[in-house]
């Protein structure tokens, strides 16, 4: 937003450019992963268990790029650092993960078996919360647009708010992912919950570091 | 070190078993830590020698059995099926002997019921009994039913792949219950006691709406968090698309030999 009052600008112009450049390569290196474990899971080096291998780390990587996202906002805020720019990006790579994830588990894994997925998605909260988290992201890459903007005007932030609940159904259901309370999981949730409740606090604590900017 | 077995045909057939290196490389032993491949990486400053099992409780001849004696035994190779409660599957040729060999030898009094199974404590050689995180409450327990525990198919395994049972398979002796998920299959085992209660199992006192005591493998009960209809066999060796699903069996495959023992049971309930 603040890029477009100095647009004039010969410098500001070419910060532009480099930013649409850094986006295409945020990106592109953001994919890696998952064309890694794919071209290693066809290579049949993922291991014993192949299929569930490619499902965890695409999830892994939908989970991490969403904290990413939720990040640009409270490092703007704290430290005046602004990757407002690259936020787009972070959340359409955690789509992309997830849609991934989501692909692998009812393909790959589960076989388009439409009775075991039903029961999945209907019975089992593990799933539920995840299949949640998969929506909300759906619904918000989506209407990540400029288009979108525009035609929804004020509700455009209500709707993207949501991101904070599909933050919560991914860290529970990365949690309940396991037999057991496990180390990593718990780490990527006590993340995610600082994130969501730095937005519970009041704008005075928040925005204080950009008023003195 | 190899072991010699006599290879029983009666079990096994039309079987192929999962490799080698799979079947010691992808292995849920939480005393040596929680990832797959922790206990190959992790077991070897494990000493399974020597070693004795105590077998007592409600018994005539409570007994105190050497490792190497139990070695020493008559052994069958027999090639079982193993489904895992996470719903992967492996098929393993375990050598071993009949549990109730040992069983018969210590004479049960007519008020034992129950056989309760106990794992090794050794910290300072098991990495993952010493965590941060609580895992499970060690030692690691489980236990039968006395017809269960008598039953032919239930073997103490001494032995896989014409060899001694590596560290990270349970070693130097474990349980085999082949128609029950793989946690019941007690590894390391120190002690084995008859009683005429149900005995604590360690994934029921974890999570008792999750794991049952009885545990039997059964593609119409789901676990609350996935299906249990179908299974992914391990190391099929294909990447991706060679390691399809297949359908669970009732009893993974051994309800010929044991639904009797559960009849007028409701397994939805007893599960």
């Amino acid at each position: 937003m603040t890029a477009r009052t100095d647009r004039r600008d010969q410098p500001a112009r070419k910060w532009r450019s480099s930013v649409g450049i850094l986006r295409v390569l945020l990106y592109a290196v953001g994919l890696v992963p998952a064309a890694a474990t794919f071209a290693m899971g066809l290579a049949n080096r993922l291991g014993p268990d192949p299929v569930n291998v490619f499902e965890r780390t695409l999830g892994l990587w939908a989970i991490r790029f969403l904290i990413l996202s939720l990040c640009v906002t409270p490092l703007r805020e704290l430290t005046g650092v602004s990757l407002l720019r690259y936020r787009r990006a972070l959340g359409l790579l955690a789509f992309w993960y997830a849609l991934f994830h989501v692909t692998v588990y009812v393909g790959l894994d589960q076989g388009f078996d439409g009775a075991v997925l039903l029961a999945d998605i209907t019975r089992r909260p593990f799933v539920i919360m995840g299949m949640a988290a998969f929506l909300i992201v759906t619904v918000l890459a989506a209407t990540s647009n400029a288009w979108s903007i525009r035609r929804l005007g004020r509700r455009w932030r209500a709707v993207h708010r949501m991101v904070y609940l599909a933050g919560l159904c991914a860290a529970v259901h990365f949690i309940l992912s396991f037999k057991l309370l496990r180390a990593e999981p718990l780490l990527y949730a006590v993340v995610m919950a600082l994130l969501l409740l730095y937005r519970l606090l009041p704008d005075a604590i928040r925005r204080r570091r950009l008023a003195q900017r | 070190a190899a072991l010699a077995a006599r290879p029983d045909a009666q079990f096994g057939g039309g079987l192929t078993p999962t490799p080698f290196q799979d079947v010691t490389h992808y292995n849920n032993f939480y005393e040596f830590g929680l990832e797959k491949t922790d206990p190959a990486e992790r077991s070897g400053g494990f000493h399974p020698h020597p070693w004795t099992v105590r077998v007592d409780g409600l018994v005539a001849n409570p007994r105190t059995y050497d490792i190497d004696a139990l070695l020493a035994r008559p052994l069958q190779e027999r090639l079982y099926r193993m489904r895992c409660v996470e719903a992967w599957s492996m098929v393993i040729p375990w050598i071993g002997f009949p549990l109730a060999e040992l069983l018969k030898e210590v004479e049960p009094l007519g008020s034992a019921k129950y056989v309760a199974f106990e794992s090794v404590v050794r910290p300072s050689e098991m990495p993952g009994q010493d965590g941060v995180l609580p895992v499970l409450d060690w030692p690691y327990v489980e236990g039968l039913r006395l017809d269960e525990a008598l039953h032919p198919l239930t073997i103490l395994a001494v032995g896989l792949y014409g060899q001694t049972l590596p560290n990270q398979n349970g070693a130097p002796i474990r349980l085999v219950v082949p128609w029950k998920y793989g946690f019941k299959g007690v590894k390391s085992v120190v002690r084995i006691r008859l009683t005429d209660t149900r005995p604590p199992t360690s994934w029921n006192l974890r999570a008792p709406d999750e794991y049952g005591f009885y545990a039997n493998v059964n593609p119409e009960v789901d676990h609350p968090r996935w299906s249990q209809a179908t299974e992914r066999p391990i190391g099929a060796r294909g990447g991706f698309f060679g390691a399809a699903r297949k359908p669970t069996l009732p009893f993974n495959g051994y309800g010929e030999q044991v639904a009797s023992l559960y009849a007028g049971m409701n397994l939805r309930r007893d599960f």
